[in-house]
């Protein structure tokens, strides 16, 4: 049904990833769809990565974890902005370009109050983005 | 991925670049919590010491100001009159720094690494370090510093082309007006561009290159080693913080305060509080969504926009204004400045005291105060370029936009004065001291004066705005630790803050002395910029070239 399926992440949170990326591995393993999982950076240093080096081993290990851990075949990109804080939307509009994928699974909270004046990223993307977005709460 | 985290990780591809190895994580002093729907991720203790300091600061100047307004006065009155030596002196070092690392083969280290490659346009990256550098100045001081210098100052001694009564001295005019003229282009030059150079350069070096956080503090790594992350950062931090907000806040008062005395010499809207406090929050709601669009959507669109309002109104003073005496002025000014711009950077042996003290060592101290928030977002949209293309387009592109900008206004201003003894620049400089009034005034007697002038106070206003937003960026990373990419509602904080200190400082007053205060600050940032050009050379010898 899918031929990519990109998985935008934050390193920095990994528990808050465990159900988005079982739900991706339940699509991806049947059909072996490749998966890219994503992180959007910074222009300068960050808590997760001194160097692009660091940032880059960081990806590939993670992916590389995650595909032996779920059976599935996957790879680790990072994307840069220069103001994340308002721009991840568009870094990852653009990496979905970039990565040629046609399905985008992220994790997103439950909406509350701020929602109505700050919408969540992942209802962004979905508003946004020209192919299917799966969001799990 | 979390829907409320953003990021992590720098930037791609980089290539060869000399890290420093510390233990010290981004953010590992960081409290990252959520009150009500806002996230916050904030330095502890930078964001809450500088905070409360600010509060605190800005209630016992409301309710002591009979008593704190002599003290910071007299502060910065002590500093500029006693240390001026040392301000003046610095100010050379700075500029021999720059020009050094033009000549050196560390020019060719490349900011981000060796293959970086630029995160904005030229157009894009110049018009951000203008605008968030000095352009509101310009606006301010571009009419007034040429005639007032010319006519009152006697830089070096050179004597006033009046007499007491105010007649011309037809034999003191061509050196009065080119001192003038070189007198205000050093103050608006390579120097206080060399100041801000400086502490991108620093900042964006140990950021960039060496993988430290994108804060002050991170320039001393060489000097205070893993001491930097510990409270000697903590204090350089907190007074950045300190000397933005305050820097940024008591100029939205008096910026506020101009805009209206514009809008009543054009409009005839009258000067009230009410009037000002409307400004301010316009203002402020403008830079508000700016820091919110971001630094692309927000930031970098206004200030191109800004860049092209000021150059057709340039263009339109060039026009209008004496033009074949305007292009020959500039050569000829450009001659005078690289004529008298050594005999001014000295400071001794002179006894042009209210000169050299209370404008030149009053804008050295005061470019300074303004170095950690202009350096920081200098740097901050500086990746990818060399060393010597860095040095080169913040210190000499700028310093002749400059002297562009200074003849254009400043020479048809002078032109004015001297051909008109009823010109309103005269009214405005010379007999009536109103010097938020000199640029309308040279205005008015331009044609289509009511245009222009609201072109004016737009430009004016779009100005505060784009040093507001960039400001309020600048204070949101130094106090989420180095963090760019910390969440909005912090932005916001700062940006509505910066407005609220404004608003409560020109109601209940106090303006003037915060702004001493956050000159006086100044003094400590110069020997804080003296270590980072140490810092620099240490840093650059160990990048691959």
């Amino acid at each position: 049904m899918f031929k990519k399926i990109l998985v935008p992440i934050d390193l920095r949170h990994p528990d808050a990833l465990e159900k988005a990326i079982s739900a991706t591995a339940a699509i991806a393993k049947p059909e072996n769809i490749p998966v890219v999982f994503a992180a959007v950076s910074t222009a300068a240093p960050s808590a997760l990565a001194h160097n692009p080096d660091e940032l880059k081993s960081k990806m590939a290990e993670f992916a590389e974890a995650q595909g032996r851990q779920h059976g599935i075949d996957a790879t680790g990109q990072a994307f840069f902005s220069h103001d994340p804080s308002v721009d991840l939307e568009n870094a990852l509009l653009k990496a979905i370009d970039e990565t040629g994928a046609d399905l985008v699974v992220m994790a997103t909270h439950v909406p509350h109050l701020s929602d109505r004046f700050w919408p969540s990223n992942g209802g962004r993307i979905a508003s946004h983005a020209g192919v299917s977005v799966f969001l799990v709460r | 991925m979390s829907d409320d985290t953003s990021n992590q990780g720098i930037p791609d591809p980089d290539g060869a670049a000399n890290m420093i190895d510390t233990d010290y994580e981004i953010g590992q002093d960081n409290i990252e919590t959520q009150v009500g729907p806002f996230n916050l991720d904030i330095h502890n203790p930078v964001f809450l010491v500088s905070g409360l300091t600010i509060v605190a600061f800005v209630f016992l100047t409301l309710a002591f100001q009979t008593e704190v307004g002599p003290v910071f006065d007299a502060l910065r009155n002590w500093l500029t009159s006693n240390l001026d030596w040392f301000f003046i002196l610095s100010g050379n070092v700075f500029v021999l720094v720059c020009l050094l690392l033009i000549v050196t083969p560390l020019g060719s280290v490349r900011i981000g690494g060796k293959d970086a490659e630029p995160d904005y346009t030229y157009f894009g990256w110049f018009a951000m370090l203008f605008a968030a550098g000095m352009g509101i100045g310009l606006m301010f001081f571009g009419v007034l510093e040429p005639v007032y210098h010319m006519a009152f100052s006697s830089p070096l001694g050179v004597p006033s082309p009046f007499d007491a009564d105010g007649n011309l001295i037809e034999e003191n005019v061509a050196a009065a007006k080119a001192m003038g003229m070189a007198a205000t282009i050093y103050h608006w030059g390579l120097h206080p561009w060399a100041i801000y150079a400086v502490v991108a350069l620093s900042l964006a070096l140990f950021s960039y290159n060496k993988g430290l956080p994108l804060t002050m503090r991170s320039v001393f790594y060489p000097i205070f080693g893993e001491k930097t992350w510990g409270w000697p950062g903590h204090v350089i931090d907190i007074l950045a913080v300190f000397a933005t907000l305050f820097g940024l806040a008591t100029s939205l008062g008096f910026g506020a305060q101009q805009a209206n005395a514009g809008l009543e010499f054009v409009f005839g809207i009258p000067v009230s509080d009410t009037a000002q406090v409307i400004l301010i929050i316009g203002i402020t709601v403008v830079a508000l969504v700016s820091v919110m669009r971001g630094l692309d959507g927000g930031v970098k669109v206004l200030s191109e926009i800004n860049m092209m309002i000021a150059a057709l109104l340039l263009l339109f003073v060039i026009i209008a204004g004496p033009t074949m005496t305007l292009v020959s002025d500039f050569f000829a000014n450009l001659g005078a400045y690289a004529r008298e711009v050594v005999p001014l950077s000295m400071p001794f042996g002179r006894e042009d005291d209210g000169f050299r003290q209370g404008w030149t060592a009053f804008y050295w101290a005061w470019w300074i105060s303004w170095s950690p928030f202009v350096g920081m977002f200098i740097a901050r949209v500086s990746r990818g370029r060399t060393v010597r293309e860095f040095v080169i387009c913040v210190l000499i592109i700028p310093s002749i936009v400059s002297v562009l900008w200074m003849t254009a206004f400043g020479g048809t201003a002078i032109e004015q004065v001297l051909t008109d003894s009823g010109s309103q620049v005269r009214e405005y400089v010379i007999a009536s001291y109103s010097p938020e009034l000199s640029l309308f005034g040279m205005l008015a007697d331009l044609p289509f004066a009511s245009i222009t002038s609201f072109i004016a106070i737009i430009l004016v206003i779009v100005f505060f705005v784009t040093s507001s937003d960039s400001g309020s960026l600048v204070i949101d990373t130094i106090t989420a630790g180095g963090k760019v990419d910390a969440p909005v509602s912090q932005r916001v904080f700062w940006c509505t803050f910066e407005g609220l200190v404004a608003i409560a400082l020109l109601l209940g007053g106090g303006l003037g002395a915060l702004q001493a205060m956050a000159v006086s600050t100044g003094f400590p940032f110069t020997i804080v910029l003296l270590l980072a050009c140490y810092a620099i050379f240490k840093g650059l010898k160990d990048e691959p070239r």
